[in-house]
């Protein structure tokens, strides 16, 4: 099998656009010669960077004492926030308040994870050690996790420029909402609470930077995805302008998912830490690292409410959306909330719509693009509402959907907040879906499962997917007034270049940055199509250089906008180079201009094809001998096409936005059944019936609908960014943040149907992000639907499906004295229970237990016990859990001493890894035997890294370390051994973590 | 096997794709990165550090494991193989390979390797698998891309195309 993927001139007949031809990228890629950040080699003399996070939610930072990472082998700088705030700007908030942000925790910290310290080393493991060298004192303060809680008045209080955590309340009136709903036969509403979740590449953050002195120059080399505009956000925080702010994309990029614009605040840290240095440094981020501090999707509390006919048909829509961004707004957002507002009334004919949208921040990660993009948080709420309105006024849901819908002659139609859906024929494409999909066989089989008993639930979701975003959407945040004042933004600038060289060889640029989409593929096919050449004749680059490539502000891979704007803006560019072309070949070949085709690598004459020349010859000449060319003709080197579409007006003083100029249509069927003993929900069948306009390459367009459904499947039954109560982030793996697999994620059938769009050259609109905005919720129709249930709250655990069905479990059942107790609810506190027997009496059990010395032997890890005073004991003890092996300074006190029965322990522990606080009671009982009986209960809270990464093992470790300590503790009596059962199922959870295949 | 001192970086030899290769490693290295920033073979990726991702899979003696989880110094003396070692020769790919860009199975290409390494190690003992069992080989590795489905059919597809092919042994192996 030859490397060249096979895409011949031999075998066309017509157009490349529509065909499937194997991707360019391909054949690097399988053999291991992907070009990836951190495949590329650096400078010699680079620097490795790691990263010091907080452990705490909120705390103001006392002191960080460096002074003995700085001395580490290797190190040359410890870089920490003031070290930063000298040398940059704050990056900017997105709305208008006194509030700064930083790439780097500036006295105070607001979110675990959130950067404390760089350490700069000669090598990545040096630094890491190091990391572990500097000493951080945090005085805690209390957090707010739940957006809801956040705005509560006793809530704390996360920046004082945000009064009450509020960054932005706005509300917006379209239509007569308030006559439409006093005069509405019924009112249903519906609450939400759309949980936090990431589509997690595999590949995580990557960032080199270098700072020349010489030049007061940044040179950033990053696995940044766009949009652009943040460039101007990364330079105006470097304190340079935009020019002497070089940033550049690595050939290849592992997976974005909009995740990748999130890197930006690590761009602006990395490039200070360069210069602090004076060498470049280099920083690849770890996974702990990804899921815990690199960026999320929001979670949203929304109340939306519908005005309803008798017949289902909704005249009025009432939203109240609570956007949680998490510790800092950073740029773009509050952008995930007003992307889809145009959209509101999603595939609906809705004339009337009253809006709140309220902008909040809590004690998490800054939140920033994720695929989808607003979308999920809508559809949502919109489409439960409308299964809602289905059960209480007793219609088919899928009737509820139909006589909503815009009606399929409407088009283009415009919103009532301004969107312009440009084409389709909605209820067309549903008809499609439910005939190919086989939505009556469905019906039958949910008919056949419910009279045997079985739980089985359909659910529908209607979706207007919108693509290339207007870059004035965000300013619908500010008032009319306030708008005026920053002056207009609109638009989105996709660019292209098109270039032929003095061998008459074709090459493309686009300023697209791909993370795996196969733009490179589709733009060697669009170019083939103009000149009449083989595709792989066409040689594409993606990568972007802003110090010489053609970019602005829209340029980057978002908002779906590669095959609406990107590839229809490099056909524009061949097709100015084409038009010279035909006039060159029309002097050359004695006919009209109108005349001249291009085909099989040659130039013809459409009436007599023999009378030709070949492409590569004619389009050299510019280069070889401009003056033989006409007059007029213009060179054939190289064009670059800017294209903005019209349509994407700024917000007017009504604040309509246009917010989207594609807008794409997705009718998703879901069958599902719900085993009733362990509430797992299987697929029964996924139909996702698309119009995306015209396709480009449908093997790519299926590609990124099974990818985007794979991502809302696992939105829906498994993803969700834990948080304690206390704000410790809990799933900082991948076995604790579950990302489907291959064993539980079910092919979708999918249904295509095309109408292409009238505002875009090539008639396509994007389809990449479809199904994360239609599958989380259509899942939840059918578990819905499966459960007759109303509230229906994301992701879908088998625990919570149980739950459900049959209420909050019951307690385990207390087999013995070494059975746990429930957990408390939300939280990684610990709680548990146990017993050990001791052979020796009551009064000697005792005395060890408060004598240093025996302590220090039966405490597993422990390397010395200090007694401070008969009440008061400091220990240092290493202790591995889960994969986080560390050591701590613990603090001991003793109540309520009631020798030789009965004491009170108290006590925290810190370090690298983490911090806990708990309480202990112990109770001595004698025996018949002349032995002891120490029953012991415990309670305790664990926060930092050992809480992200280690929770799912914190019980049963503490419960092996508990036994280990008793165990340790018999010994020394001389006898004895503890209640069995404490070591349990630890070395199976071990395994499952890391035995290899998961 | 020898003590290593863990203030010393000591030499590691072994066999990779065939070839002897030798690097220097302190003993906390881990096989990925030695593969990777030692020796320059980059086509093995680093996804999670934490043996779920299985992005970074190879071959040691045959068997598929997690060069995350293994440290350079372990496979001393061992037959390791990448996905560097998978194609019969520059500018041509393995069947499985090819299926893979037949059936679109890669989008960003980055959890890649590591499933070709799986699936090349298992279809060698397993030539006439079920989609299941390819399934269930597959659930050790994550990719955020495909959905799955397409890697499945390639896969399917490779192991139909192997089995009906005398050209096996000249196609597929170094
Ligand atoms: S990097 Fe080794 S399993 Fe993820
Ligand atoms: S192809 Fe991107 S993660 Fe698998």
């Amino acid at each position: 099998m030859g490397l060249t993927a096979t895409m011949t001139s031999s075998a066309r007949s017509g157009p490349w656009i529509g065909r499937s031809p194997e991707r360019v990228e391909d054949a690097a890629l399988l053999t291991g010669n992907g070009r990836f950040i951190d495949d590329l080699g650096v400078r010699p003399g680079t620097l490795h960077a790691a990263i010091l996070r907080s452990p705490h939610a909120h705390a103001d930072i006392l002191t960080i004492d460096t002074a003995a990472a700085r001395a580490a082998p290797g190190v040359a700088a410890v870089v920490i926030g003031p070290d930063v705030k000298a040398l940059t700007a704050s990056l900017v908030v997105g709305v208008k308040a006194p509030v700064e942000c930083w790439p780097i925790a500036v006295d105070r910290v607001r979110y675990v994870g959130e950067p404390v310290a760089v350490v700069v080393a000669s090598d990545r493991y040096k630094a890491e050690d190091a990391l572990d060298l500097i000493e951080v004192r945090y005085a805690p303060r209390p957090s707010v996790i739940d957006p809801l809680a956040a705005i509560a008045a006793d809530a704390p209080i996360l920046h004082d420029g945000f009064p009450h955590n509020v960054a932005s309340d706005r509300r917006f009136r379209y239509g007569d909402p308030e006559a439409a709903f006093a005069a509405a036969s019924h009112r249903i509403a519906i609450d939400i609470v759309y949980p936090r979740n990431s589509c997690t590449p595999i590949e995580t953050y990557g960032v080199v930077a270098e700072y020349s002195v010489s030049d007061d120059a940044y040179d950033i080399l990053a696995n940044f995805q766009g949009p652009f505009s943040i460039h101007a956000v990364i330079s105006r925080a470097l304190k340079l302008p935009g020019n002497r702010v070089r940033l550049r994309t690595p050939p290849d990029s592992g997976g974005s998912f909009g995740v990748k614009q999130g890197v930006f605040p690590y761009i602006v840290l990395i490039a200070a830490a360069a210069r602090i240095a004076g060498r470049p440094v280099k920083w690849i981020e770890d996974r702990l690292e990804h899921l815990c501090a690199s960026s999320s999707a929001t979670n949203r509390a929304t109340t939306l409410a519908a005005a309803v006919d008798d017949e289902g048909r909704v005249l009025a829509l009432d939203w109240d959306q609570v956007e949680d961004c998490g510790a800092h707004l950073r740029a773009p957002e509050p952008a995930t909330l007003y992307r889809m507002h145009g959209n509101l009334t999603g595939a609906y004919d809705i004339r009337h719509m009253s809006v709140r949208n309220r902008v909040i921040v809590t004690n998490k990660t800054p939140t920033g693009l994720n695929r989808g993009f607003g979308g999920p948080q809508v559809y949502f709420a919109l489409e439960r509402l409308m299964q809602r309105i289905a059960v209480e006024l007793d219609i088919d849901p899928l009737d509820v959907i139909r006589r909503n819908l815009v009606p399929g002659n409407a088009f283009p139609y415009r919103t009532a907040s301004g969107a312009l859906l440009d084409s389709g024929d909605y209820a067309e494409t549903i008809e499609l879906g439910a005939r190919e999909g086989g939505l009556d066989e469905l019906k039958a089989r949910r008919a056949a499962a419910r009279a045997e008993g079985r739980l089985y639930g359909i659910g529908y979701t209607a979706v207007v997917e919108p693509s290339v975003s207007n870059m004035g959407y965000l300013s619908t945040v500010l008032t009319p007034a306030e708008r005026r004042r920053a002056g207009p933004k609109n638009g989105a600038q996709a660019t292209a270049t098109v270039s032929i060289d003095p061998v008459g060889a074709v090459s493309v640029h686009v300023a697209s940055v791909p993370q795996g989409q196969g733009h490179r593929t589709v733009l060697a096919q669009v170019i083939a199509d103009v000149f009449g050449v083989a595709p792989q004749d066409v040689r594409v680059n993606t990568e972007i250089d802003t110090a010489k490539d053609a970019w602005s502000i829209a340029s980057g891979n978002y908002s779906s906008r590669f095959a609406a704007a990107v590839a229809g803006t490099a056909k524009l560019a061949a097709d100015r180079i084409a038009v010279r072309l035909r006039r060159i070949a029309a002097s050359h070949l004695n006919v009209e201009a109108s005349e001249v085709a291009f085909g099989n690598g040659k130039v013809f004459s459409r009436d007599n094809p023999d009378n030709a020349m070949p492409f590569a010859r004619l389009a050299a000449l510019s280069h070889w001998s401009p003056g033989s060319l006409p007059d007029a003709a213009g060179q054939t080197i190289r064009e670059t096409v800017f294209w903005t579409p019209e349509q994407l007006a700024a917000p007017d003083d009504a604040d309509r936005i246009n917010s989207s100029l594609c807008h794409g249509f997705i009718f998703d069927i879901c069958g599902v059944e719900i085993d009733r003993a362990t509430g797992e929900v299987r697929i029964d069948r996924y139909v996702t019936a698309h119009d995306c306009g015209t396709i480009l390459h449908p093997g790519m367009v299926d590609g990124q609908i099974r990818g985007g459904f794979g991502q809302g499947f696992g939105a829906a039954l498994l993803e969700e960014f834990a948080y304690g109560a206390d704000g410790s982030f809990l799933t900082g793996t991948f076995a604790d943040y579950l990302l489907p697999t291959s064993t539980e994620l079910p092919e979708p059938v999918i249904v295509h149907m095309q109408t292409p769009s009238p505002f875009t050259p090539l008639g396509a609109k994007g389809v990449g992000e479809g199904n994360c905005m239609s599958t989380p919720v259509c899942i939840a129709n059918a578990v819905a639907d499966a459960l007759g249930e109303k509230n229906i709250v994301l992701p879908l655990v088998p625990a919570r499906i149980r739950a459900l069905i049959a209420g909050e479990e019951p307690p385990a059942p207390v087999g013995g004295m070494t059975a746990p107790r429930a957990k408390k609810p939300g939280g990684r506190g610990l709680e548990g229970e146990g017993s050990a027997d001791v052979g020796a009496p009551p009064q000697a059990v005792w005395d060890m237990l408060l004598d240093p010395a025996t302590l220090q032997a039966v405490i597993p890890g422990c390397h010395g016990v200090e007694k401070i005073s008969d009440t008061h004991f400091r220990a240092e003890v290493t202790l591995g859990i889960g994969p986080v092996k560390g050591r701590y300074r613990a603090e001991v006190k003793l109540f309520d001493l009631d020798a030789p029965r009965a004491v009170t322990l108290s006590g925290t522990a810190d370090g690298a890894l983490g911090y806990g606080a708990g309480e202990g009671r112990i109770t001595l009982t004698p025996r018949d035997d002349g032995g002891t009986t120490v029953s012991y209960t415990y309670d305790a809270e664990i926060g930092g890294k050992v809480a992200s990464i280690g929770g799912r093992l914190l019980d049963g470790a503490a419960r092996v370390i508990i036994g280990q300590f008793f165990a340790a503790l018999a010994r020394h009596a001389g006898g004895g051994a503890p209640a069995a059962g404490a070591a349990g199922g630890l070395s199976g959870w071990l395994r499952r973590l890391f035995g290899g295949a998961r | 096997m020898p003590r290593l001192s863990a203030a010393q970086r000591h030499p590691v030899r072994f066999r990779l794709n065939g070839e002897a290769v030798e690097g220097i490693a302190e003993p906390r290295m881990l096989l990925a990165d030695f593969i990777r920033h030692e020796l320059g073979r980059t086509g093995t990726h680093v996804g999670c550090e934490h043996g779920v991702c299985g992005a970074c899979t190879v071959s040691i003696d045959g068997t598929m494991a997690r060069s995350c989880l293994t440290l350079a110094a372990q496979v001393e003396g061992c037959e390791v193989r990448t996905v560097e070692g998978l194609a019969p020769e520059p500018g041509r790919l393995s069947v499985l390979q090819a299926a893979f860009r037949r059936h679109h199975a890669l989008q960003c290409g980055f959890c890649t390797a590591g499933i070709l390494m799986s699936l090349d190690v298992y279809l060698r003992a397993h030539p006439a698998p079920t989609e299941p069992e390819i399934r269930e080989v597959l659930s050790g590795h994550l990719c955020r891309c495909t959905g799955y489905a397409p890697i499945v059919r390639a896969a399917m597809d490779a192991a139909a195309e192997l089995s009906l092919s005398t050209r096996q042994e000249d196609v597929r192996y170094v």
